[in-house]
């Protein structure tokens, strides 16, 4: 006989292990991958790195960076020695900001995820209302309206959303700042948390509308579902009210689904986040990789990569755990094993 | 209690070969009455639309739904907005399954609501509850499971219980006998019986006739979407007792009478004939039962709808 405590510890154990197996194996792949492509790519790092000088500078100074770079070694041994480095957690310097790229990683994700985390809840919370208002009106007009929005916005690519949004409230209602996350010209301890807040207002808004879409989809077939479902007739026939089956019965049942959803889709919002804040010149991660890849930047590029894969990777190891937490089904299924 | 006078229900729907709605009718000139502690089974086969008499009391049809006919609960008209006003504290349903529990709703929280919609009381709730759970022999840890942790009897008690918290004077049951082994059956029948006792009126509507015979005061047979016979249960062990031509089949083709099949379908929707429903498998057939629907006929104490009685 085992106690149900140590029952649970296994249980925890084992996902731990499953998960740390799992982000291993993306990890190599993730690696593997982006360095061939960087390999084939038309960037040359000794182009980048030498920027506007190239013509001051002759092909044998060039031979000479690359091979203290040791870019004349063949691929596979360059991969290794590269992989050891990221494995010691070295990730190199950005040439673009002339930093390690770990702390510029670091910097520019503080900013973007303040972005990244307002878009994701607003999404969540208004995906999932709209989802339940549409299925439980199946059919009516709020309904057949809330649809339309919703797959206008899931055809729409985000960059042009973030454009339109740019034309109307920053240029001709001039509501909001045209670019950027903080007033130009003012030090950095002077800023306002409220003016920190304007100028994230229309790049959360055009982030949050790529998911708001999916959301509200998927919520709304849900509560379809449920509500021809034979509990809700029942519920009905023992004269709860419109009011209270929602409140008692469909919003539960509908929720769990989404969460795990909402959490699957992270790398959506991570994905946008590249396309909104370009269009903002938000200095978020976002920017950076445009501006990494754009510039050639190598190590930066592979970096942003590397941690992207783990952030995108916890979001979903995040949305399996909670799945079991939440649910009181799976919850229960140990007792169920007891019996 | 309750008295159902020529109830009809049809459905609209596409149909046939045109795009326009048709009508689908599904129960006609249905009647039946249900008195103060009184079981009323009404039996017919699965799928012929007994389960839609239940949602047709309570007011939970589906929108596409028409009906017409009369029901009289306690004295007067069951309209509408008055199924939709007594629905849950003076009739009460008994559902088939446990698919019509929320399957995120302990045991406890489904029956504390039920109890709590019928007295708008937490505290007497709590009270009504805790006492349920002592009648329908509920130990404690029931409470706390899901409904999918449920056993088949165990998940009948829960509903019953629920049904009896809401202070409803009528129970309607259906089919409370799906999927459950000889002793559950008389387990959940035995305490649907105790309510009449109780002073309440119980609907049981089933396709168990041995389960029917054994404990429901009168049997309403019902077949193509109707009544074609009221008879008390001691009749049954009589057949020259039973008025109706195809209660006398129903009788010879159960196991022990002789298990004697009768040629044809029942029918339903469009199929059902619009003179008697029975008369293309009678075998008294004539042609007045072609064109015109028998009218009812009081005999020992009992109803039938048929020309040759």
């Amino acid at each position: 006989m085992i106690s149900r405590q140590t029952a649970s510890i296994r249980k925890s154990a084992a996902f731990l292990g499953e998960k740390t197996f799992r982000l291993a194996m993306v990890m190599c792949l993730v690696c593997a991958m982006s360095f061939v492509l960087v390999q084939n790519s038309p960037v040359d790092p000794v182009r980048a790195y030498i920027g506007a000088d190239a013509n001051q500078i002759g092909t044998e100074q060039r031979t000479l960076i690359a091979e203290r770079w040791g870019l004349d070694r063949p691929p596979a041994e360059r991969f290794i020695r590269w992989a050891g480095q990221i494995v010691r957690g070295n990730l190199g310097t950005s040439m673009i900001f002339n930093e390690p790229v770990a702390s510029v990683i670091g910097k520019r994700f503080i900013v973007s995820l303040g972005l990244m985390a307002a878009a994701w809840v607003l999404s969540g919370i208004l995906g999932f209302a709209l989802g339940i208002i549409s299925g439980v009106w199946h059919r009516r007009a709020v309904s057949k309206i809330i649809d339309l929005y919703c797959f206008v916005l899931a055809s729409a690519p985000v960059f042009w959303i973030a454009i339109i949004l740019l034309v109307f409230f920053s240029v001709m209602l001039q509501w909001t700042p045209v670019s950027g996350s903080t007033p130009p010209g003012i030090p950095a301890g002077e800023i306002t948390l409220a003016q920190r807040l304007h100028h994230m207002l229309l790049p959360c808004a055009s982030l949050s509308v790529i998911s708001i879409a999916g959301v509200a989809l998927h919520t709304k077939k849900k509560t379809v579902e449920i509500m021809q479902s034979d509990y809700i007739l029942y519920a009905r026939a023992r004269g709860e009210s419109a009011f209270g089956i929602v409140l008692r019965h469909v919003l539960r049942n509908s929720l769990l689904p989404a969460i795990s959803l909402h959490f699957s889709s992270l790398n959506e919002i991570f994905g946008g986040s590249v396309l909104v804040e370009q269009v903002f010149g938000y200095p978020g991660l976002g920017k950076a990789t445009v501006d990494a890849g754009i510039r050639g930047d190598v190590p930066l590029l592979l970096g942003i990569t590397i941690f992207t894969t783990i952030f995108i990777f916890f979001g979903n190891a995040a949305a399996d755990y909670l799945y079991t937490v939440i649910d009181p089904r799976m919850r229960h299924m140990e007792k169920i094993n007891e019996y | 209690m309750l008295h159902i006078k020529n109830l009809s229900l049809s459905f609209s729907r596409y149909g046939g070969m045109s795009f326009r709605k048709v009508p689908l009718k599904i129960i006609s000139d249905f009647n039946i009455a249900v008195h103060t502690g009184e079981m009323v089974a009404v039996i017919g086969s699965s799928g012929a639309g007994k389960s839609l008499l239940a949602h047709a009391i309570l007011g939970i049809l589906p929108s596409n739904a028409k009906l017409t006919g009369d029901i009289e609960f306690k004295g007067s008209r069951l309209t509408e907005s008055r199924k939709k006003r007594i629905r849950g504290n003076e009739i009460a349903l008994v559902p088939q399954s446990v698919a019509f529990l929320d399957p995120l709703e302990s045991v406890k929280k489904n029956i504390q609501r039920a109890a709590f919609l019928n007295t708008g009381s937490t505290a007497k709730a709590g009270i009504m509850m805790n006492d349920a759970f002592d009648k329908y022999g509920l130990a404690d840890n029931v409470g706390g499971l899901l409904p999918f942790q449920l056993s088949g009897g165990m998940a009948r008690r829960v509903l019953i219980a629920a049904a009896t918290v809401s202070g409803a004077d009528l129970i309607i049951a259906d089919e409370p006998t799906t999927g459950l082994d000889r002793n559950a059956i008389d387990d959940s029948l035995r305490v649907l019986k105790e309510l009449t006792s109780e002073g309440k009126g119980v609907l049981l509507i089933t396709h168990d006739i041995r389960a029917a015979l054994k404990y429901a005061d009168s049997i309403a047979v019902f077949y193509g979407g109707t009544t074609l016979e009221i008879a008390a249960p001691e009749d049954f062990k009589h057949p020259e007792k039973l008025r109706h031509p195809y209660t006398k089949d129903l009788y010879s083709s159960l196991p022990e009478n002789g298990f004697v099949p009768v040629a044809g379908l029942n029918p339903f929707g469009d199929m059902i004939p619009a003179g008697c429903v029975y008369g293309e498998r009678c075998s008294r057939k004539n042609e007045l039962c072609e064109t015109s629907r028998p009218d009812r006929k009081r005999i020992n104490n009992g109803d039938v709808w048929c020309h040759h009685a």
